[in-house]
Protein backbone atom coordinates (compact mmCIF):
# COMPACT_ATOMS: atom_id res chain seq x y z
CA UNK A 1 0.00 0.00 0.00
CA UNK A 2 2.77 2.15 0.99
CA UNK A 3 4.36 1.32 -2.56
CA UNK A 4 1.59 2.51 -4.44
CA UNK A 5 1.05 5.70 -2.15
CA UNK A 6 4.18 7.02 -2.77
CA UNK A 7 3.84 6.07 -6.47
CA UNK A 8 1.28 8.20 -6.60
CA UNK A 9 2.46 10.94 -4.09
CA UNK A 10 4.03 13.16 -6.57
CA UNK A 11 0.54 14.20 -7.81
CA UNK A 12 -1.09 13.23 -4.15
CA UNK A 13 -2.47 17.14 -4.47
CA UNK A 14 -4.07 16.78 -7.84
CA UNK A 15 -5.94 13.32 -6.54
CA UNK A 16 -6.77 15.01 -3.68
CA UNK A 17 -8.48 17.81 -5.90
CA UNK A 18 -9.98 15.23 -8.17
CA UNK A 19 -11.56 13.26 -5.57
CA UNK A 20 -12.49 16.13 -3.59
CA UNK A 21 -14.61 17.70 -6.90
CA UNK A 22 -16.05 13.84 -7.35
CA UNK A 23 -17.46 13.68 -4.15
CA UNK A 24 -18.98 17.39 -4.43
CA UNK A 25 -20.23 16.25 -7.84
CA UNK A 26 -21.81 12.90 -6.38
CA UNK A 27 -23.61 15.16 -3.91
CA UNK A 28 -24.59 17.91 -5.55
CA UNK A 29 -26.05 15.81 -8.72
CA UNK A 30 -28.90 14.13 -6.81
CA UNK A 31 -31.05 12.05 -8.29
CA UNK A 32 -33.53 13.65 -7.19
CA UNK A 33 -35.75 14.92 -10.88
CA UNK A 34 -38.30 17.16 -11.41
CA UNK A 35 -40.45 14.42 -13.44
CA UNK A 36 -43.08 13.22 -12.39
CA UNK A 37 -42.81 9.26 -11.13
CA UNK A 38 -45.38 6.87 -11.67
CA UNK A 39 -45.48 3.87 -8.12
CA UNK A 40 -46.37 0.75 -9.54
CA UNK A 41 -46.12 -2.05 -7.09
CA UNK A 42 -46.08 -5.32 -8.87
CA UNK A 43 -45.28 -9.15 -8.26
CA UNK A 44 -41.85 -10.67 -9.55
CA UNK A 45 -43.18 -12.33 -11.88
CA UNK A 46 -43.66 -9.42 -14.18
CA UNK A 47 -40.53 -7.55 -13.58
CA UNK A 48 -38.43 -11.22 -13.62
CA UNK A 49 -39.96 -12.22 -17.08
CA UNK A 50 -38.37 -8.98 -18.58
CA UNK A 51 -41.80 -7.68 -19.94
CA UNK A 52 -41.90 -4.66 -18.10
CA UNK A 53 -38.55 -3.30 -19.62
CA UNK A 54 -40.12 -3.64 -23.20
CA UNK A 55 -43.35 -2.28 -21.89
CA UNK A 56 -42.54 0.60 -19.96
CA UNK A 57 -40.53 2.45 -22.54
CA UNK A 58 -43.11 3.34 -24.76
CA UNK A 59 -45.18 4.76 -21.83
CA UNK A 60 -42.41 6.88 -20.18
CA UNK A 61 -41.65 8.85 -23.63
CA UNK A 62 -45.60 9.02 -24.39
CA UNK A 63 -46.13 10.70 -20.84
CA UNK A 64 -43.08 12.19 -20.29
CA UNK A 65 -42.65 10.28 -16.49
CA UNK A 66 -40.75 7.57 -14.91
CA UNK A 67 -42.84 4.54 -13.79
CA UNK A 68 -40.83 3.20 -10.64
CA UNK A 69 -41.40 -0.32 -10.38
CA UNK A 70 -41.56 -2.14 -7.00
CA UNK A 71 -41.34 -6.03 -7.34
CA UNK A 72 -43.03 -7.77 -4.23
CA UNK A 73 -45.46 -10.58 -3.90
CA UNK A 74 -48.75 -9.81 -4.28
CA UNK A 75 -49.88 -9.79 -0.86
CA UNK A 76 -47.37 -7.07 -0.27
CA UNK A 77 -47.74 -5.25 -3.61
CA UNK A 78 -51.71 -5.10 -2.43
CA UNK A 79 -50.51 -4.07 0.93
CA UNK A 80 -48.46 -0.90 -0.51
CA UNK A 81 -51.74 -0.11 -2.18
CA UNK A 82 -53.56 -0.14 0.62
CA UNK A 83 -51.14 1.96 2.59
CA UNK A 84 -51.11 4.63 -0.34
CA UNK A 85 -47.66 3.99 -0.96
CA UNK A 86 -48.12 3.27 -4.57
CA UNK A 87 -50.37 4.34 -7.31
CA UNK A 88 -51.06 1.45 -9.07
CA UNK A 89 -51.05 -2.35 -8.84
CA UNK A 90 -50.58 -5.16 -11.25
CA UNK A 91 -50.76 -8.36 -9.73
CA UNK A 92 -52.46 -12.07 -10.07
CA UNK A 93 -54.75 -12.90 -7.13
CA UNK A 94 -58.33 -12.61 -8.13
CA UNK A 95 -59.91 -12.99 -4.54
CA UNK A 96 -57.19 -10.64 -3.08
CA UNK A 97 -57.77 -7.92 -5.53
CA UNK A 98 -61.70 -8.19 -5.31
CA UNK A 99 -61.30 -7.57 -1.95
CA UNK A 100 -58.82 -4.68 -2.36
CA UNK A 101 -61.53 -2.89 -4.38
CA UNK A 102 -64.44 -3.83 -2.52
CA UNK A 103 -62.98 -2.49 0.52
CA UNK A 104 -62.40 0.64 -1.04
CA UNK A 105 -58.53 0.83 -1.63
CA UNK A 106 -58.53 0.56 -5.43
CA UNK A 107 -61.22 1.49 -8.39
CA UNK A 108 -61.76 0.21 -11.31
CA UNK A 109 -59.69 -3.33 -11.58
CA UNK A 110 -59.13 -4.29 -14.91
CA UNK A 111 -58.04 -7.38 -17.12
CA UNK A 112 -54.72 -7.04 -18.73
CA UNK A 113 -53.22 -10.49 -19.64
CA UNK A 114 -53.26 -14.18 -18.18
CA UNK A 115 -50.68 -17.41 -18.22
CA UNK A 116 -51.31 -20.58 -15.73
CA UNK A 117 -49.34 -22.34 -13.27
CA UNK A 118 -47.73 -25.21 -13.59
CA UNK A 119 -46.74 -28.15 -11.68
CA UNK A 120 -42.64 -28.54 -11.99
CA UNK A 121 -40.91 -31.97 -11.03
CA UNK A 122 -38.19 -34.25 -11.47
CA UNK A 123 -38.57 -35.47 -14.70
CA UNK A 124 -38.64 -39.37 -13.30
CA UNK A 125 -41.85 -38.06 -12.11
CA UNK A 126 -41.86 -40.21 -9.05
CA UNK A 127 -45.63 -39.04 -7.75
CA UNK A 128 -47.20 -39.87 -10.91
CA UNK A 129 -48.29 -36.53 -11.37
CA UNK A 130 -48.43 -37.24 -14.97
CA UNK A 131 -51.54 -39.41 -14.74
CA UNK A 132 -53.46 -36.82 -12.08
CA UNK A 133 -57.07 -35.19 -13.53
CA UNK A 134 -56.97 -32.16 -11.79
CA UNK A 135 -54.64 -29.72 -9.99
CA UNK A 136 -56.33 -31.12 -7.03
CA UNK A 137 -55.84 -34.66 -7.72
CA UNK A 138 -52.18 -33.54 -8.32
CA UNK A 139 -51.95 -32.11 -5.35
CA UNK A 140 -53.35 -35.38 -3.81
CA UNK A 141 -50.71 -37.56 -5.31
CA UNK A 142 -47.92 -35.20 -4.10
CA UNK A 143 -49.39 -35.98 0.07
CA UNK A 144 -50.55 -39.31 -0.68
CA UNK A 145 -46.65 -40.35 -1.77
CA UNK A 146 -44.93 -37.83 1.16
CA UNK A 147 -43.55 -36.31 -2.22
CA UNK A 148 -41.32 -33.27 -1.87
CA UNK A 149 -42.56 -30.17 -2.39
CA UNK A 150 -41.61 -26.49 -2.02
CA UNK A 151 -44.27 -24.14 -0.96
CA UNK A 152 -43.90 -20.43 -1.46
CA UNK A 153 -44.43 -20.16 2.06
CA UNK A 154 -44.80 -16.38 1.60
CA UNK A 155 -47.49 -13.52 0.41
CA UNK A 156 -47.45 -14.30 -2.64
CA UNK A 157 -50.08 -14.75 -5.53
CA UNK A 158 -48.68 -18.54 -6.53
CA UNK A 159 -48.78 -19.23 -3.00
CA UNK A 160 -52.51 -18.25 -3.01
CA UNK A 161 -52.68 -20.32 -5.27
CA UNK A 162 -51.34 -23.49 -3.27
CA UNK A 163 -53.27 -22.70 -0.45
CA UNK A 164 -56.45 -22.67 -2.69
CA UNK A 165 -55.93 -26.23 -4.07
CA UNK A 166 -54.50 -27.22 -0.60
CA UNK A 167 -57.60 -26.49 0.74
CA UNK A 168 -60.01 -27.85 -1.85
CA UNK A 169 -57.98 -31.27 -1.72
CA UNK A 170 -59.01 -31.04 1.81
CA UNK A 171 -55.12 -32.06 2.83
CA UNK A 172 -53.36 -29.58 5.92
CA UNK A 173 -50.04 -29.71 4.30
CA UNK A 174 -47.70 -30.84 7.11
CA UNK A 175 -44.87 -32.87 7.89
CA UNK A 176 -41.59 -33.38 6.46
CA UNK A 177 -42.47 -33.78 2.61
CA UNK A 178 -43.85 -29.78 2.85
CA UNK A 179 -41.06 -27.08 3.59
CA UNK A 180 -42.32 -23.48 3.55
CA UNK A 181 -39.48 -21.14 1.63
CA UNK A 182 -40.94 -17.64 2.33
CA UNK A 183 -38.52 -17.15 -0.70
CA UNK A 184 -39.12 -16.11 -4.40
CA UNK A 185 -40.24 -18.37 -7.40
CA UNK A 186 -36.91 -17.98 -8.92
CA UNK A 187 -35.32 -18.92 -5.37
CA UNK A 188 -38.18 -21.80 -4.60
CA UNK A 189 -37.25 -23.27 -8.30
CA UNK A 190 -33.59 -23.48 -7.51
CA UNK A 191 -34.48 -25.28 -4.22
CA UNK A 192 -36.93 -27.58 -6.13
CA UNK A 193 -34.15 -28.13 -8.63
CA UNK A 194 -31.60 -28.96 -5.83
CA UNK A 195 -33.66 -31.10 -3.72
CA UNK A 196 -34.91 -32.99 -6.46
CA UNK A 197 -38.74 -31.88 -5.25
CA UNK A 198 -42.54 -30.53 -6.48
CA UNK A 199 -43.10 -26.98 -6.40
CA UNK A 200 -46.14 -24.94 -7.81
CA UNK A 201 -44.43 -22.18 -10.31
CA UNK A 202 -46.16 -19.30 -13.22
CA UNK A 203 -45.43 -20.65 -16.32
CA UNK A 204 -43.34 -17.34 -17.22
CA UNK A 205 -40.77 -17.68 -14.88
CA UNK A 206 -40.33 -21.53 -15.13
CA UNK A 207 -39.74 -20.68 -18.99
CA UNK A 208 -37.24 -18.42 -18.10
CA UNK A 209 -35.35 -20.92 -15.85
CA UNK A 210 -36.39 -23.53 -18.36
CA UNK A 211 -32.64 -22.71 -20.02
CA UNK A 212 -29.86 -24.13 -18.11
CA UNK A 213 -30.89 -23.40 -14.54
CA UNK A 214 -33.08 -26.11 -13.73
CA UNK A 215 -34.13 -29.53 -15.15
CA UNK A 216 -37.46 -30.06 -13.61
CA UNK A 217 -40.09 -30.59 -15.84
CA UNK A 218 -43.45 -29.74 -15.92
CA UNK A 219 -45.30 -32.73 -14.89
CA UNK A 220 -48.75 -31.34 -14.85
CA UNK A 221 -50.90 -28.70 -16.74
CA UNK A 222 -53.92 -28.09 -17.48
CA UNK A 223 -53.72 -29.07 -20.64
CA UNK A 224 -54.03 -32.83 -18.83
CA UNK A 225 -57.45 -31.49 -17.89
CA UNK A 226 -58.90 -32.03 -21.04
CA UNK A 227 -57.14 -35.21 -21.58
CA UNK A 228 -54.13 -33.35 -24.09
CA UNK A 229 -51.43 -33.87 -21.73
CA UNK A 230 -48.05 -32.54 -23.25
CA UNK A 231 -50.16 -29.86 -25.78
CA UNK A 232 -48.49 -26.78 -24.78
CA UNK A 233 -50.90 -24.13 -23.39
CA UNK A 234 -50.63 -21.67 -25.82
CA UNK A 235 -52.71 -24.25 -27.99
CA UNK A 236 -55.79 -24.28 -25.48
CA UNK A 237 -58.19 -22.04 -26.67
CA UNK A 238 -59.17 -18.70 -24.37
CA UNK A 239 -62.70 -20.23 -22.93
CA UNK A 240 -60.69 -23.71 -21.94
CA UNK A 241 -58.59 -21.79 -19.92
CA UNK A 242 -60.85 -19.42 -18.26
CA UNK A 243 -63.70 -22.46 -17.80
CA UNK A 244 -60.78 -23.84 -15.36
CA UNK A 245 -60.96 -21.27 -12.64
CA UNK A 246 -61.04 -21.66 -8.72
CA UNK A 247 -58.84 -24.77 -7.58
CA UNK A 248 -59.78 -26.90 -10.68
CA UNK A 249 -57.62 -25.39 -12.52
CA UNK A 250 -54.15 -23.07 -13.01
CA UNK A 251 -55.31 -19.93 -14.76
CA UNK A 252 -53.51 -17.17 -13.67
CA UNK A 253 -55.09 -13.75 -14.48
CA UNK A 254 -52.98 -10.75 -14.10
CA UNK A 255 -55.19 -7.55 -13.08
CA UNK A 256 -54.19 -3.90 -12.93
CA UNK A 257 -55.83 -1.66 -10.28
CA UNK A 258 -55.20 2.11 -9.54
CA UNK A 259 -55.43 3.14 -5.98
CA UNK A 260 -58.24 5.05 -4.76
CA UNK A 261 -57.69 8.78 -5.05
CA UNK A 262 -60.94 9.62 -2.92
CA UNK A 263 -58.75 7.52 -0.17
CA UNK A 264 -55.45 8.77 -1.13
CA UNK A 265 -55.54 12.33 -2.19
CA UNK A 266 -52.10 12.83 -3.01
CA UNK A 267 -52.00 9.53 -5.78
CA UNK A 268 -51.40 10.29 -8.94
CA UNK A 269 -54.37 9.10 -10.18
CA UNK A 270 -54.81 10.41 -13.88
CA UNK A 271 -51.26 9.17 -14.52
CA UNK A 272 -52.12 5.45 -13.37
CA UNK A 273 -55.88 5.72 -15.32
CA UNK A 274 -53.73 6.64 -18.35
CA UNK A 275 -51.04 4.31 -17.60
CA UNK A 276 -54.21 1.46 -17.35
CA UNK A 277 -55.57 2.44 -20.82
CA UNK A 278 -52.09 2.43 -22.29
CA UNK A 279 -51.36 -1.45 -21.09
CA UNK A 280 -55.16 -2.31 -21.90
CA UNK A 281 -55.20 -0.50 -25.01
CA UNK A 282 -54.20 -2.01 -28.54
CA UNK A 283 -50.45 -0.65 -28.35
CA UNK A 284 -50.16 -2.30 -24.60
CA UNK A 285 -51.83 -5.82 -25.39
CA UNK A 286 -49.71 -6.02 -28.77
CA UNK A 287 -46.20 -5.68 -26.64
CA UNK A 288 -47.67 -8.41 -24.23
CA UNK A 289 -48.68 -10.63 -26.92
CA UNK A 290 -45.49 -10.66 -29.03
CA UNK A 291 -43.24 -10.97 -26.05
CA UNK A 292 -40.97 -14.21 -25.77
CA UNK A 293 -38.56 -15.18 -23.71
CA UNK A 294 -36.23 -18.17 -25.88
CA UNK A 295 -38.76 -18.17 -27.94
CA UNK A 296 -41.89 -18.91 -25.66
CA UNK A 297 -44.99 -16.87 -25.03
CA UNK A 298 -44.78 -15.95 -21.59
CA UNK A 299 -48.17 -13.62 -21.13
CA UNK A 300 -51.05 -14.37 -23.09
CA UNK A 301 -54.18 -11.23 -23.97
CA UNK A 302 -57.84 -12.27 -24.08
CA UNK A 303 -57.96 -10.81 -27.80
CA UNK A 304 -59.29 -13.77 -28.66
CA UNK A 305 -62.21 -13.68 -26.11
CA UNK B 1 -16.85 -24.36 -10.02
CA UNK B 2 -13.68 -22.55 -11.83
CA UNK B 3 -15.91 -21.79 -14.71
CA UNK B 4 -18.31 -20.05 -12.60
CA UNK B 5 -15.04 -17.73 -11.28
CA UNK B 6 -13.50 -17.60 -14.78
CA UNK B 7 -16.97 -16.44 -15.96
CA UNK B 8 -18.04 -14.11 -13.45
CA UNK B 9 -15.05 -12.46 -13.91
CA UNK B 10 -14.76 -12.09 -17.66
CA UNK B 11 -18.64 -11.13 -17.29
CA UNK B 12 -17.61 -8.40 -14.85
CA UNK B 13 -15.01 -6.80 -17.09
CA UNK B 14 -17.04 -6.97 -20.05
CA UNK B 15 -19.08 -4.77 -18.09
CA UNK B 16 -16.54 -2.47 -16.82
CA UNK B 17 -15.38 -2.20 -20.38
CA UNK B 18 -19.00 -2.07 -22.36
CA UNK B 19 -19.77 0.60 -19.81
CA UNK B 20 -22.96 -1.24 -19.37
CA UNK B 21 -25.69 1.92 -18.34
CA UNK B 22 -27.72 -0.31 -15.92
CA UNK B 23 -24.55 -1.56 -14.02
CA UNK B 24 -22.82 1.90 -14.16
CA UNK B 25 -26.36 3.42 -12.73
CA UNK B 26 -25.88 1.23 -9.94
CA UNK B 27 -22.07 2.23 -9.10
CA UNK B 28 -23.70 5.87 -9.10
CA UNK B 29 -26.38 5.17 -6.66
CA UNK B 30 -24.89 3.28 -4.33
CA UNK B 31 -21.73 5.72 -4.47
CA UNK B 32 -23.85 8.90 -3.92
CA UNK B 33 -26.33 7.64 -1.49
CA UNK B 34 -23.29 5.84 0.36
CA UNK B 35 -21.49 9.08 0.53
CA UNK B 36 -24.33 11.03 1.85
CA UNK B 37 -25.36 8.95 4.68
CA UNK B 38 -21.24 8.70 5.25
CA UNK B 39 -21.43 12.85 5.24
CA UNK B 40 -24.72 12.69 7.69
CA UNK B 41 -23.11 10.10 9.80
CA UNK B 42 -20.10 12.31 10.57
CA UNK B 43 -21.99 15.03 11.69
CA UNK B 44 -23.75 13.24 13.76
CA UNK B 45 -21.21 10.17 14.80
CA UNK B 46 -18.19 12.56 15.57
CA UNK B 47 -19.87 14.89 18.08
CA UNK B 48 -21.40 11.68 19.51
CA UNK B 49 -17.78 10.42 19.96
CA UNK B 50 -16.17 13.23 21.31
CA UNK B 51 -19.05 13.81 23.79
CA UNK B 52 -19.18 10.57 25.24
CA UNK B 53 -15.30 10.75 25.12
CA UNK B 54 -14.60 13.53 26.56
CA UNK B 55 -17.92 14.10 28.79
CA UNK B 56 -18.25 13.39 32.47
CA UNK B 57 -21.77 12.45 33.08
CA UNK B 58 -24.02 9.84 34.54
CA UNK B 59 -25.09 6.71 32.42
CA UNK B 60 -21.53 7.47 30.39
CA UNK B 61 -21.65 3.71 30.75
CA UNK B 62 -24.54 3.06 29.83
CA UNK B 63 -24.36 5.60 26.14
CA UNK B 64 -21.02 3.50 25.49
CA UNK B 65 -23.12 0.17 25.70
CA UNK B 66 -25.73 1.51 23.14
CA UNK B 67 -23.53 2.75 20.66
CA UNK B 68 -22.22 -0.69 20.88
CA UNK B 69 -25.19 -2.16 20.58
CA UNK B 70 -25.67 -0.41 17.81
CA UNK B 71 -23.88 -1.14 15.58
CA UNK B 72 -24.83 -4.98 15.83
CA UNK B 73 -28.42 -3.48 14.78
CA UNK B 74 -29.31 -5.75 11.72
CA UNK B 75 -29.65 -3.45 8.69
CA UNK B 76 -33.58 -5.03 7.94
CA UNK B 77 -34.57 -3.67 11.39
CA UNK B 78 -33.77 -0.19 10.74
CA UNK B 79 -34.92 -0.63 7.43
CA UNK B 80 -38.10 -1.33 8.70
CA UNK B 81 -38.25 1.40 11.68
CA UNK B 82 -37.42 3.93 8.73
CA UNK B 83 -40.39 2.38 6.78
CA UNK B 84 -43.27 2.49 9.60
CA UNK B 85 -41.75 6.68 9.81
CA UNK B 86 -42.60 7.31 6.57
CA UNK B 87 -44.77 5.31 4.79
CA UNK B 88 -47.82 7.16 3.88
CA UNK B 89 -49.18 5.77 7.01
CA UNK B 90 -45.96 6.61 9.13
CA UNK B 91 -45.42 10.12 11.60
CA UNK B 92 -43.48 11.93 8.26
CA UNK B 93 -45.34 9.91 5.21
CA UNK B 94 -46.82 13.10 4.06
CA UNK B 95 -43.19 13.87 2.78
CA UNK B 96 -43.73 11.00 0.50
CA UNK B 97 -39.95 9.84 0.98
CA UNK B 98 -40.52 5.86 0.72
CA UNK B 99 -38.94 4.20 -2.48
CA UNK B 100 -36.60 6.81 -3.11
CA UNK B 101 -33.02 7.39 -3.06
CA UNK B 102 -33.32 10.12 0.25
CA UNK B 103 -35.19 7.04 2.03
CA UNK B 104 -32.19 4.97 1.31
CA UNK B 105 -29.81 7.72 2.88
CA UNK B 106 -32.15 8.38 6.14
CA UNK B 107 -31.37 4.47 6.30
CA UNK B 108 -28.16 4.47 6.17
CA UNK B 109 -27.15 6.86 8.19
CA UNK B 110 -28.36 5.59 11.16
CA UNK B 111 -26.56 2.60 10.14
CA UNK B 112 -23.47 4.77 9.81
CA UNK B 113 -23.66 6.48 12.57
CA UNK B 114 -22.55 4.47 15.70
CA UNK B 115 -20.27 3.39 14.07
CA UNK B 116 -18.06 6.44 12.82
CA UNK B 117 -18.93 7.54 16.77
CA UNK B 118 -17.35 3.96 18.17
CA UNK B 119 -14.07 4.73 16.22
CA UNK B 120 -14.18 8.36 17.36
CA UNK B 121 -14.96 7.63 20.40
CA UNK B 122 -11.87 4.78 20.86
CA UNK B 123 -9.22 7.23 19.07
CA UNK B 124 -9.85 9.71 21.10
CA UNK B 125 -9.08 7.33 24.56
CA UNK B 126 -6.48 6.13 22.59
CA UNK B 127 -4.20 9.36 22.75
CA UNK B 128 -2.68 11.53 25.37
CA UNK B 129 -5.43 12.42 27.66
CA UNK B 130 -3.49 15.57 28.55
CA UNK B 131 -3.66 17.17 25.09
CA UNK B 132 -6.87 19.24 26.07
CA UNK B 133 -5.64 20.17 29.64
CA UNK B 134 -2.21 21.15 27.89
CA UNK B 135 -4.00 23.06 25.01
CA UNK B 136 -6.14 24.75 27.56
CA UNK B 137 -3.06 25.80 29.76
CA UNK B 138 -1.56 26.95 27.07
CA UNK B 139 -4.34 29.63 26.47
CA UNK B 140 -6.46 27.74 24.06
CA UNK B 141 -10.20 28.69 24.18
CA UNK B 142 -12.58 25.56 24.88
CA UNK B 143 -13.36 25.45 20.68
CA UNK B 144 -9.76 26.01 19.94
CA UNK B 145 -8.29 22.74 22.37
CA UNK B 146 -10.98 20.47 20.59
CA UNK B 147 -9.95 21.70 17.13
CA UNK B 148 -6.78 20.62 17.98
CA UNK B 149 -7.07 17.07 19.67
CA UNK B 150 -9.46 16.49 16.65
CA UNK B 151 -6.02 17.42 14.57
CA UNK B 152 -4.03 14.98 16.88
CA UNK B 153 -6.81 12.28 16.32
CA UNK B 154 -7.39 12.84 12.50
CA UNK B 155 -5.98 9.31 11.33
CA UNK B 156 -8.49 7.69 13.54
CA UNK B 157 -11.08 10.36 11.78
CA UNK B 158 -10.37 8.74 8.55
CA UNK B 159 -10.48 5.28 9.87
CA UNK B 160 -13.85 6.19 11.21
CA UNK B 161 -15.00 7.24 7.99
CA UNK B 162 -13.93 4.18 6.08
CA UNK B 163 -15.36 1.91 8.58
CA UNK B 164 -18.93 3.83 7.92
CA UNK B 165 -18.67 3.48 4.46
CA UNK B 166 -18.30 0.19 4.30
CA UNK B 167 -21.28 -0.37 6.37
CA UNK B 168 -23.53 1.43 3.94
CA UNK B 169 -21.80 0.70 0.94
CA UNK B 170 -21.98 -3.24 1.80
CA UNK B 171 -25.89 -3.36 3.39
CA UNK B 172 -28.65 -4.34 1.12
CA UNK B 173 -31.31 -4.61 4.00
CA UNK B 174 -32.17 -0.90 3.83
CA UNK B 175 -31.67 -0.44 0.32
CA UNK B 176 -33.95 -3.22 -0.42
CA UNK B 177 -36.53 -2.43 2.23
CA UNK B 178 -36.99 1.79 1.78
CA UNK B 179 -35.51 2.30 -1.63
CA UNK B 180 -37.62 -0.50 -3.43
CA UNK B 181 -35.19 -1.60 -5.53
CA UNK B 182 -36.60 0.56 -8.62
CA UNK B 183 -34.37 0.22 -11.95
CA UNK B 184 -32.41 3.60 -12.04
CA UNK B 185 -33.24 5.15 -9.55
CA UNK B 186 -32.81 3.38 -5.79
CA UNK B 187 -31.03 0.15 -7.10
CA UNK B 188 -27.83 -0.19 -5.59
CA UNK B 189 -24.98 -2.64 -6.49
CA UNK B 190 -26.51 -4.57 -3.39
CA UNK B 191 -30.10 -4.74 -4.09
CA UNK B 192 -28.85 -5.50 -8.11
CA UNK B 193 -26.76 -8.51 -7.08
CA UNK B 194 -29.80 -9.97 -4.55
CA UNK B 195 -32.01 -9.22 -7.51
CA UNK B 196 -30.04 -11.14 -10.13
CA UNK B 197 -29.37 -14.10 -7.56
CA UNK B 198 -32.76 -14.44 -7.07
CA UNK B 199 -33.41 -14.79 -11.00
CA UNK B 200 -30.52 -17.29 -10.69
CA UNK B 201 -27.85 -14.91 -12.49
CA UNK B 202 -25.27 -16.09 -10.20
CA UNK B 203 -22.58 -15.35 -12.55
CA UNK B 204 -23.81 -11.90 -13.51
CA UNK B 205 -24.43 -11.52 -9.29
CA UNK B 206 -20.65 -12.68 -9.04
CA UNK B 207 -19.59 -9.81 -11.60
CA UNK B 208 -21.33 -7.01 -9.82
CA UNK B 209 -20.06 -8.01 -6.43
CA UNK B 210 -16.41 -7.82 -8.26
CA UNK B 211 -16.95 -4.54 -9.76
CA UNK B 212 -18.16 -3.84 -6.14
CA UNK B 213 -14.91 -4.57 -4.51
CA UNK B 214 -13.34 -2.11 -7.01
CA UNK B 215 -15.19 0.30 -6.39
CA UNK B 216 -14.70 -0.08 -1.86
CA UNK B 217 -11.15 -0.38 -3.46
CA UNK B 218 -10.94 2.65 -5.04
CA UNK B 219 -12.66 4.74 -2.61
CA UNK B 220 -10.09 3.17 0.49
CA UNK B 221 -6.83 4.06 -1.42
CA UNK B 222 -8.12 7.75 -2.61
CA UNK B 223 -8.72 8.00 1.66
CA UNK B 224 -5.48 6.38 2.14
CA UNK B 225 -4.15 8.58 -0.44
CA UNK B 226 -5.57 11.50 1.35
CA UNK B 227 -4.43 10.63 4.75
CA UNK B 228 -0.77 9.81 3.60
CA UNK B 229 -0.61 13.59 1.90
CA UNK B 230 -1.58 15.20 5.22
CA UNK B 231 1.38 13.44 6.96
CA UNK B 232 3.43 16.22 5.10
Amino acid sequence: MANVVKLLSVKRRESLWIGFSACVLALVCHPLSAQTRLRMSTTTSTENSGLLDVLLPPFEKQCNCKVDVIAVGTGKALKLGEQGDVDVVLVHARALEDQFVANGFGVDRRDVMYNDFVIIGPASDPAELNHASSAVDAFQRIAGRQALFISRGDDSGTYQKEEEIWSAAKINPVGSWYRSAGQGMGEVIMMATELRGYTLADRGTYNAYRHGKTDLAIVYDDSHAFGRQGKSFSQLTVDQVTALTGANGLFNPYGVIAVNPKRFPYVHYDLAMKFIAYITGTEGQQIIANYRVQGDSVFFTYKGK
Amino acid sequence: MADFFVQSFRMAMALIFARDKEVLSAVAISLNVAMWSVALGSVLGVPIGMLVALGNFPGKGAVRLVLNSLMAMPTVVIGLLVYAFISRQGPLGSLGLLFTPVAIIIGQSILATPVIGNYVLSTIQGVDELILPTAQTLGASNLRSVWQLAREVRFGLVAAIVAGFGRVISEVGVAMMVGGNIRMYTRTMTTAIALETSKGEFAFGLALGLILICVSLAVNLFLTIAQESRRV
